[in-house]
């Protein structure tokens, strides 16, 4: 054994950094490497389960299947998935303009807030698969109709969030708007909605996943009388016809959806929060 | 470019608070028959104890509550823009860059950036941060946070500044520095100021009227001049002079928290 060589001069970085620095670089790679080495295996699994156990693909076709059924009936699910996607896109944007409308109501009439809000939750806990039906028979336009359900999910978060977040402006901040007499609007303005962003923009997340889940409920109920043949029919349809290849490529397309709505959002938040808001802030050390 | 202050007893009234009452719920009396005249060039302290209604002094010449009794009187009525303050904590905007936060008072009376931008950016040369206009607060320390925080009390060029204890959250050092930094500023644009503080050596060092207050009732028990001249330098910290001064505030503020007890 060598007695350690006495340091010529300290390392600029330590042992310790090193090994921090290294195992931010395995993070890194791991973060991408991992989700994808899981996916591989399970299609892999999938895959053999199917074909050795020879399962019929009206129980469950293989990825194989499904893959080749993605591509054949590629015209057919890219129509769908693109009136699922409109569906869902203008249920959202009535979400965030009825959910902000509201919540700017709520928050300066106190009035307003205390005749409406409990009704805005009752129509949040009722389930909306329970109300589908009922739009169905009220409303003649079976478009409108799915509209409003998809609606009526999505819309809560955004109002319940933004609802929070005009409220929470720091108080002393509110002292000085008093202070230079400031009026509503000019405090609206610049001071409870720039402090209400952080919270609608969360509220913004939720409910563009909720909006599709409204668009799915309201094309499984209300069907392709108002909505034409979205993703969520055929893959009714498909079911129905034991053509499960098909299934289980709009039901992929489905989550894909979902994900990128949930991404889509996640970088408007980030883009409108990263400059001042801790929450987009990376810490160091 | 010394501004020139006329000697204490020789200066006009700006501001008189006659017989001030305020009580809270019918019960908790937070003043109790508060008498000042605040007076143009004066740098007044508040000190005392936690609850001798120092802040709530602030609050009442500020107009943000209105007294139970008692009347608050402006030399030549109240304007708007005629009032500053500065709050124990930053309060800026975070989602503002500085020049934004400092334009805020401008702003909220219809005056477009452009009109007041030679403004903004004199009041952040004055705190010594017109490098940092485009920043914004989160990326300042707190010390530079607080004098975005005095630019923005002082942009309209106020004829009362308040500040409610503005560096308790400071540490010492920075807090030295900022008080030199005060008194710096205050000798260039000559403004007038109310200082709440509970440290003795903080208002000695700042103010040349410290009115000295006790809880429960809040209210006045006694008015301490500190004549040394201005400007005083880092000097004046430890002369004896200082000291002395210092050790009468430090007498009338035992007396309060006695009477209190």
């Amino acid at each position: 054994m060598s007695i350690a060589e006495p340091a010529t001069s300290a390392p600029l970085i330590d042992a310790e950094e090193e090994a921090r620095a290294r195992n931010e670089r395995l993070m890194k790679i791991a973060r991408w490497m991992l989700p994808s080495l899981v996916l591989v295996v399970a299609i892999l699994a999938w895959h053999f389960y199917v074909t050795i156990w020879e399962v019929p693909h009206y129980i469950l076709p293989g990825p194989t299947v499904v893959a080749q059924k993605m591509v054949e009936d590629w015209p057919i699910l890219w129509p769908a998935m693109l009136i699922t996607g409109r569906l869902t896109l203008l249920a959202l944007i009535m979400a965030v303009c009825g959910g902000v409308f509201l919540a700017v109501l709520f928050t300066q009439s106190k009035w307003a807030e205390l005749s409406f809000f409990p009704y805005a939750v009752i129509l949040q806990v009722t389930p909306v698969v329970a109300i589908a039906p009922l739009l169905q028979i009220y409303v003649e336009n079976a478009f409108v109709a799915a509209l409003l359900c998809a609606w009526i999910v999505a819309f809560f978060p955004i109002l319940s969030n933004t609802t929070i977040g005009l409220k929470s402006s720091d108080h002393n901040l509110e002292d000085l708007f008093t202070i230079y007499g400031a009026n509503r609007w000019q405090r609206l303005r610049y001071l409870a909605a720039p402090s209400a962003l952080p919270f609608f923009l969360g509220g913004l997340k939720i409910a563009g996943g909720l909006a599709l889940i409204g668009a799915v409920v309201a094309e499984f109920v209300i069907g392709r009388a108002g909505t034409g043949l979205g993703l969520a029919s055929t893959l009714l349809e498909a079911s129905y016809r034991f053509n499960f290849g098909r299934l289980y490529a709009a039901l992929i397309l489905i989550s894909l959806m979902g994900v990128v709505i949930f991404a889509a959002m996640s970088l408007i938040s980030y883009l409108a929060l990263h400059k001042w808001h801790e929450s987009a802030l990376k810490r160091e050390g | 470019m010394a501004i020139t202050r006329k000697p204490l007893g020789e200066r006009p009234a700006l501001l008189q608070m006659s017989h001030i009452e305020k009580t809270f719920g019918g019960e908790v009396v937070a003043l109790k028959d508060m008498n000042l005249t605040v007076n143009e060039g004066d740098f007044i302290s508040l000190l005392g104890p936690s609850g001798c209604g120092k802040s709530t002094a602030l609050r009442l010449v500020a107009g943000l509550m209105r007294p139970t009794a008692g009347r608050i009187e402006w030399t030549g009525g109240q304007g708007l823009g005629d009032l500053g303050v500065v709050f124990q904590e930053p309060t800026l905007m975070p989602w503002a860059r500085v020049a934004e936060n400092v334009w805020l008072p401008f702003r909220l009376r219809g005056k477009s950036y452009s009109e007041v931008k030679d403004d903004v950016l004199e009041a952040l040369r004055l705190v010594g941060l017109e490098k940092f206009q485009r920043a914004f607060p989160r990326e300042l320390s707190g010390g530079m946070k607080m004098r975005v925080s005095i630019a923005r009390a002082l942009v309209t060029k106020p004829r009362l500044i308040l500040m409610d204890e503005p560096f308790a959250a400071l540490d010492e050092i920075t807090r030295q520095k900022l008080n030199n930094d005060l008194l710096a500023l205050r000798e260039s644009i000559g403004c007038t100021v109310i200082f709440v503080t509970h440290s003795v050596f903080e208002s000695v060092f700042l103010s040349d009227r410290i009115v000295v207050m006790a809880a429960r009732p809040g209210r006045v028990i006694r008015e301490l001049e500190v004549d040394a001249p201005y400007p005083r330098s880092e000097a004046f910290r430890t002369s004896n002079e200082y000291a002395a001064h210092a050790r009468k505030a430090q007498e009338a503020l035992h007396q309060a928290i006695a009477e209190a007890a």
